[in-house]
């Protein structure tokens, strides 16, 4: 993908250093070399400057999470004792070993789990649904229905009217409204729209010939065509529900249908360690600080799994909604 | 098969003309037409219902900003109050000081979150080791997958008074002692903090594409010209992205009294809540807690408007200033 690495410096400067030495073509690369070391330094204090604040950056943006990690291996008195490392004297599995036979993360892992698979088939499913019909220009009323749902990114009921309307469908306390209430993304909506426009009309007008119903043009000709978006939005809405942690505060009251955010939430946050995980055997002190560490890492471990993917698949779903809108 | 014939085929060519039946209908009925995506219409019926139940519905819900809604009654059944539930919120205590912690966090957005991307973006553009600059892409991303929840958590474990990595490292600099996350005063750093380590390498995304379409014959003929390294940037790359800019902006504005509701609700606690409440988790706090479903509706309202007019506002204004603005 060319848009996220715009073209290097580097083709740049050669690019029009070689144009520059048009007369002397026997030797352009010695030419380059030279030019390149004549515009040091405040060029090389600028490049080393330069390169050390993004080291840094990149380096903030890590250490957190290999603290955690190394956090999650230690021993409780080495959490509490070394103020920051990243590689623990000696590895012990006891906060892992702790928390994955307790009953209540156990559970809430599972929920989530479910709660996103399912989900996310769901929210494809009609996302997919309702973008073919509206990808077809002579489609009578059209126009109406995406003003509509334009309409809906720029207003909406607000968090009250939305609990509300949860809670008359009865709702609450009930998984489905964790993914139901976002079953759409209007914006994933629109992309979707754009990518089918753009598949080769003909295909279609061919099946449609041979008899397909609309139903089947879709099923058997656009879908398979749209594998890769089919993919990224899958990754989009997973990541949203495995995020997720307003939907299940507002609509989940019962603690046993906690997902794993809420979960992490009470651990870390409110380090409520006792409360979650009920253990009642007082000969065993369970390592409060390690349980912490090990529930964040178990958070989000999936996401970094399946990170370069997103990367990838995000970055290109920001241009071309950016790009079209 | 031609061109000519596919098109008799289509559907919105009209209808494929039986030969018995004169070739005039260039205006098919609406009903027809319409029974013709009978199946496309079929399809869109599950969205449709969804964006009535989910969307538009809670929109007519807001009318309960001017009931005093009784969950028995309904939307429809409960008694009208006018605008009393709006006049009780200017006059509360409370909105002085929420106008105030959302306004000063919006504030701080936009003088420390809203450029840091763009500077993250010349820093990257101008990096000619591509592993370098692609590394530091691939991880300065990372944090925007993470939840919110993970993002306190991890702010808490580095924070925490007697067992943070960060709070050992501030005592032992300063010989103080730190206590980041009740402490009022450490509330806005915080969440600045967390927002710029959460979203500024994604953030970069838009201005890098916008940067790689900056036309290369520009940069040749500054250099011919004579021009340093930051006098290209000052005269081309700074130019070139002032448009994208320009939008950022504008969107920002719009969500200017978004305060986010996660990541103030999870680092606010009882300590801090004088500076830490905003109208997000206010709404919140009295609506769902409190089960105040009138007023905290009115309060979100408020909110809403304000945020449409910002966004409206901030749109003409950009367009008065001579740049393209977002409508």
């Amino acid at each position: 993908m060319t848009t996220s690495d715009p073209a290097p410096r580097s083709a740049r400067t050669t690019e029009t250093s070689t144009g520059l030495a048009i007369g002397d073509q026997r030797k352009p690369q010695q030419k380059i070399k030279s030019r390149r070391i004549r515009r040091s330094v405040s060029g090389t204090i600028f490049d080393s400057l330069n390169y050390l604040i993004l080291i840094g950056l990149a380096l903030i943006t890590v250490l957190p999470f290999l603290y955690v990690i190394a956090g999650s291996f230690a021993g409780e008195a080495e959490i509490t004792s070394r103020p920051f490392f990243i590689w623990p004297h000696k590895f012990v599995m006891s906060s892992y070993n702790y928390i994955f036979s307790t009953n209540a993360f156990l559970r809430s892992l599972i929920v989530t789990i479910g709660v996103t698979v399912v989900g996310t088939a769901v929210q494809v499913a009609m996302t997919f649904l309702m973008a073919y019909p509206l990808s077809r220009r002579e489609l009578p009323g059209r126009n109406l229905i995406l003003n509509l749902i334009i309409f809906t990114m720029v207003f909406g009921g607000g968090m009250i009217p939305t609990f509300l309307i949860v809670k008359a469908l009865g709702l609450l306390d009930n998984y489905a409204a964790l993914f139901l209430p976002a079953a759409i993304n209007a914006f994933y909506l629109v992309i979707a729209k754009n990518f089918f426009q753009e598949l080769p009309e003909e295909l279609q007008e061919a099946a449609r010939i041979d008899g397909c119903t609309e139903l089947g043009v879709f099923t058997r000709i656009v879908l398979p065509l749209s594998k890769p978006i089919l993919a990224t939005f899958a990754l989009f809405y997973a990541v949203g529900i495995w995020n997720d942690f307003m939907s299940p505060l507002l609509y989940i009251s019962s603690p046993s249908k906690w997902t794993l955010q809420m979960f992490v939430r009470q651990v870390t946050v409110s380090a409520d360690v006792a409360n979650v995980t009920g253990q009642v055997d007082p000969d065993w002190v369970p390592p409060a600080q390690g349980i912490k560490f090990a529930t964040v890492v178990i958070a989000t471990v999936p996401i970094l799994l399946f990170y370069p993917f997103l990367q990838k698949h995000f970055a290109k779903g920001v241009l071309i909604g950016s790009v079209k809108g | 098969m031609s061109a000519a014939a596919v098109d008799q085929l289509r559907p919105d060519s009209g209808a494929s003309p039986a030969p018995d039946e004169p070739i005039v209908p260039r205006k098919v009925s609406l009903a027809r037409r319409m029974y013709r995506f009978r199946w496309l219409y079929l399809m869109l019926i599950p969205g449709a219902a969804y964006f009535v139940i989910f969307k538009y519905a809670p929109m007519y819900g807001i009318t309960i900003a001017f009931q005093d809604y009784l969950p028995f009654l309904g939307f429809r059944g409960s008694p009208w109050v006018g605008f009393e539930h709006f006049q009780e919120l200017f006059a509360s205590p409370d909105f002085g000081r929420l106008m105030a912690n959302t306004l000063i966090l919006a504030l701080l957005h936009a003088v420390f979150a809203f450029p840091a991307p763009i500077i993250v973006a010349l820093l990257l553009n101008e990096v000619r080791l591509q592993v370098l600059k692609r590394s530091v892409q691939s991880l300065i991303y990372i944090p925007h997958f993470l939840s919110w929840t993970i993002v306190a958590s991890l702010t808490y474990l580095l924070f925490a008074m007697d067992t943070g990595a960060i709070t050992h490292l501030m005592n032992s600099i300063f010989g103080a002692n730190f206590d980041f996350l009740s402490d009022p005063h450490w509330f806005r750093p915080l969440i600045i903090l967390q927002t710029l380590w959460k979203s500024t390498g994604w953030g970069t995304i838009i201005y890098l594409a916008a940067l790689a379409g900056v036309d290369e014959n520009l940069y040749e003929a500054a250099r011919i010209d004579g021009a340093n390294r930051w006098k290209q940037t000052w005269h081309i790359t700074l130019p070139a992205i002032r448009s994208t800019v320009v939008i950022m902006a504008i969107l920002m504005t719009g969500n200017l009294l978004d305060s986010g509701f996660e990541q103030i609700y999870l680092m606010t606690n009882s300590l801090n809540r004088d500076v830490a409440d905003v109208f997000d988790t206010y709404v919140y706090y009295i609506g769902i807690t409190q089960g105040q479903y009138s007023y905290s509706t009115a309060v979100g309202l408020f909110k809403a408007v304000v945020g449409i007019i910002l966004i409206f506002g901030s749109n003409w204004l950009a367009r008065r200033l001579g740049q393209t603005g977002l409508f």
